[in-house]
């Protein structure tokens, strides 16, 4: 699951049949900075997300499972929580390199 | 799977019903030397680590759904082990 932030909202009148009643909203997805990656993309709201909020959002299949009841649309982006609380260390504090040889870990 | 570093957590009040109880890590994947960073993302925690732990993640939504037993969840990455060593051989 991926970061995302609000940015608006879109309507869709016309549309695969079984999308409808499904809130669109326009999200920016983030790194774990909450810097901008990519594009924008519309992602289906499942929790009533507002403008602003950052939110946490799922890909792929799962984003057609996680729709209110679960039929097979062609949804590939879900917002499925919003975030309230989000603790991340600086990149200093940790070694992300995978070395050669025997390395343990605490 | 992949190897990943646990750098944060995130907390949700309101969320989709399968993420219920259950904790939100952030995980920055490991990679070898000389290799672009990949981008992080959040993952279930199934087997309670903490910040600073390596830890093994599963990124793909049939293993998610067996982990946590939910047939139709909708949960792709799932911290499925706490790495103690790692062997690398070139």
């Amino acid at each position: 699951m991926i970061f995302g932030q609000v940015h608006g909202t879109a309507v869709c009148t016309i549309k695969y049949a079984g999308t409808e009643g499904l809130k669109l909203l326009v999200v920016q997805p983030l790194n774990k900075k909450l810097e901008p990656i990519g594009a924008l993309q519309v992602a289906v709201d499942v929790v009533d997300a507002g403008i602003g909020d950052l939110c946490m959002m799922v890909r792929s299949r799962e984003a057609a499972l996680a729709m209110p009841e679960i039929t097979f649309v062609p949804v590939d982006l879900a917002l499925v929580g919003i975030i309230d609380e989000l603790i991340v260390r600086p990149d200093g504090d940790f070694d992300y390199t995978l070395r050669s040889g025997v390395t343990h870990y605490s | 799977m992949i190897l990943g570093k646990v750098v944060g957590t995130v907390v949700t009040t309101l969320s989709h019903p399968h993420f219920d109880n259950r904790r939100l890590l952030v995980v920055q994947p490991m990679v070898s030397e000389g290799e672009e960073s990949e981008d992080e993302f959040i993952a279930v925690d199934h087997t309670h680590a903490g910040i600073g732990d390596t830890v093994l993640v599963n990124r793909e939504g049939n293993g998610a759904r067996q982990v946590l037993n939910l047939p139709d969840g909708c949960i792709i990455s799932v911290i499925v082990g706490i790495v103690d060593s790692v062997e690398i051989i070139e």
